[in-house]
């Protein structure tokens, strides 16, 4: 395996990296090991930071040599200045948010632009899995069974287009992807894991 | 000696206090100089060829550069972050060479209050300069010189000694690599200060204190130090801590009636002033108090600290303690912020330790294991993954002292 292969531990490392313009700095919220960051320093030489609440995900930042901020989201970015990162991105971590609304539009505060990854909720095995199974869907993106998920907000891809639309959230670009491959046709039931570049629509 | 044995973490053993005296005079913060002055100090681990591994612990208030390791006339003197360094432990001396320091204005050693004036012959007393952490940064740097080390791997201390660390970065910001910030604040508050106050004004006012030449005298300002003493330790616990410790435990079962120990807290403090009081200089508890109160990096620049920072080169960790309301977490955090601003490459962790300011010197998991990690890096960075084999010669290992028991220096 290559470094490359080694560092880009999840499917939308890519994705996001090639967003991601060289040297830019990058805010990364709930950061977990760090690896994310690594992988952006590493491919786009970017300056960036984590922010992080779980001990053992600070100290596999530090680990891997990684800038992190011990913080809890959910009290929102208040020690950082307005358009002091290029980048706010929210990877896998949106879902599991208490104040959904206010992270959002705070990654926009910070950030000139905000990246998000979240699993699909429309994403067709879900349906089925709730329609025809009766049953909470459990999935490789959705491990958790419903009493012990830290899941609280689960959306789909139109959703969260809602969700833009209604709070002046202008998206960029949005990747769609299953199993690493892009999902171009009904990427609301075809694909399990959304990828959204978005900034303030003024 | 297999690689197993290496990493069970064990004592540097017996430590040897060694003095370099400096002659050429130290131009102080204040407009005063320093003629000529002692540094002891103490060392652990090797040196390696390239110079490259060498770590400054910073002392805090009531602390000395006994860091590590026991002395052999005095085995029950354990050095005061003995739990941190050594051998397999988070600061790893097979890979470090780690340098301790009794700071400008001690008590332990280096020059200080008590040290004889060659001007006049008599001990310093009140005549002793007020020094700051930029005095004490410069007096150290000039040790490394002597020593013969460039550039610090790394400068690391908790509270007072944390603020000696940060300074090293906007000092000498080509002179260390990494800076260890631990339970800091980048200022006092007013409180902070008041506190420090109080302390003094117990020393001060005591009647055996003669204006700080007590020495000449033959005595000590005991009740003075007693009550700085205890209140100073009270601000390193938590209410939780000491609630925890002590409860509302009596010592007799019941109450007294009177003004003497009913609880066991009155007990455990009179304790520790007693035995403070026995090694402690008192004007040397100003000065440090005074150079806590004056540190102040963001005051040249109109208040902003991130401006204040912006020399700095070093990479940081900066690690507060959710209980210590002495320095609280949020002053931690606006050291991160500035650091932040600059773009400088900073870990912080927030240790949620029930210990209060003190917890910077105990026992916890999960601060041991970030400091570990944190090493582990700095070692990478600056070729020092493995013990050191061949090592280099410090320049000037200066003049071993034999500790005795009970304090002080045997010829």
């Amino acid at each position: 395996m290559t470094e490359h292969e080694q560092l880009s531990g999840r499917p939308e490392f890519d994705t996001i990296a090639g967003w991601v313009a060289p040297e830019a700095t990058v805010l990364d919220l709930g950061c977990g090991d760090g690896l994310l960051l690594k992988f952006l320093t590493g491919t786009r030489g970017v300056k960036g930071y984590g922010i992080e609440i779980a001990d053992e995900n600070v100290l596999a930042c530090v680990k891997n040599g990684v800038n992190v901020i011990q913080s809890d989201l959910e009290r929102g970015l208040q020690g950082f200045d307005a358009g002091s990162f290029d980048y706010v991105i929210l990877s896998q971590t949106l879902q599991a948010m208490r104040h959904t609304e206010e992270i959002v539009l705070e990654m926009l505060r910070v950030g000139r632009q905000g990246i998000v990854s979240f699993p699909n909720f429309g994403y067709w095995q879900a349906r089925w899995q709730v329609a025809v199974g009766g049953r909470m869907p459990v999935s490789d993106e959705l491990p958790y069974q419903w009493y012990d998920t830290p899941n609280v907000h689960l959306c789909t891809i139109s959703d969260f287009e809602r969700f833009c639309a209604d709070h002046a959230v202008g998206i960029l670009e949005r990747i769609v992807l299953h199993a690493g491959r892009r999902i171009e046709f009904l990427p609301n039931l075809l694909g399990s894991l959304a990828v959204f570049r978005f900034e303030k629509r003024h | 000696m297999g690689p197993d044995d290496t990493n069970l973490p064990r004592s540097v053993g017996v430590a040897t206090p060694r003095r370099l005296s400096f002659a050429r005079p130290l131009r102080l913060k204040s407009g005063a100089t320093l003629d000529a002055y002692d540094l002891v100090f103490e060392t652990y681990g090797r040196l390696n060829a390239a110079r490259s591994n060498a770590v400054l612990v910073c002392h805090a208030l009531n602390a000395s550069h006994h860091v590590a390791g026991y002395y052999a006339d005095d085995p029950g003197n354990i050095g005061w972050w003995d739990n941190m360094i050594g051998p397999g432990k988070p600061l790893d001396t097979e890979r470090f060479f780690v340098v301790g320091v009794n700071n400008l204005g001690g008590c332990f050693g280096s020059t200080g209050p008590a040290s004889t004036n060659p001007r006049t012959g008599k001990p310093y007393g009140s005549g002793f300069p007020v020094v700051t952490v930029e005095d004490w940064v410069e007096a150290q740097a000039r040790l490394a010189d002597r020593l013969g080390i460039p550039c610090w791997a790394a400068v690391m201390g908790g509270s007072l000694g944390a603020m000696q660390a940060l300074q090293w970065t906007l000092s000498y910001p080509m002179r260390i690599r990494h800076a260890l910030v631990i339970a800091a604040a980048p200022r006092l508050s007013a409180q902070n200060i008041a506190f420090n106050e109080i302390a003094r004004q117990a020393i001060t006012t005591d009647p055996d204190f003669h204006g700080g030449d007590y020495y000449e005298h033959g005595v000590v300002p005991k009740r003075g130090l007693r009550i700085a003493r205890m209140l100073g330790h009270v601000t390193y616990l938590s209410d939780d801590a000491m609630m925890e410790k002590f409860g509302r435990a009596l010592r007799s079962g019941k109450l007294g009636f009177h003004f003497g120990i009913d609880f066991e807290v009155e007990s455990y403090l009179r304790h520790q002033a007693d035995k403070f009081s026995e090694y402690f200089d008192a004007n040397t508890y100003l000065l440090i108090t005074r150079a806590l109160d004056y540190f102040d990096p963001a005051a040249e620049c109109g208040g902003d600290l991130a401006a204040a920072l912006a020399p700095a080169k070093a990479k940081f960790l900066v690690v507060s303690f959710t209980s210590d309301w002495r320095f609280a977490s949020a002053r931690s955090r606006e050291i991160v912020k500035a650091l932040l601003d600059n773009r400088c490459d900073v870990a912080y962790a927030e240790i949620d330790a029930p210990h209060g300011h003190d917890a910077f010197l105990l026992e916890d998991p999960r601060y041991l294991a970030l400091v570990r990690a944190y090493f582990d890096n700095v070692a990478r960075g600056v070729g020092a993954e493995r013990p050191v084999t061949t090592g280099a010669a410090l320049l000037d290992e200066g003049e071993p002292l034999r500790v005795v028991a009970g304090g002080g220096f045997a010829a």
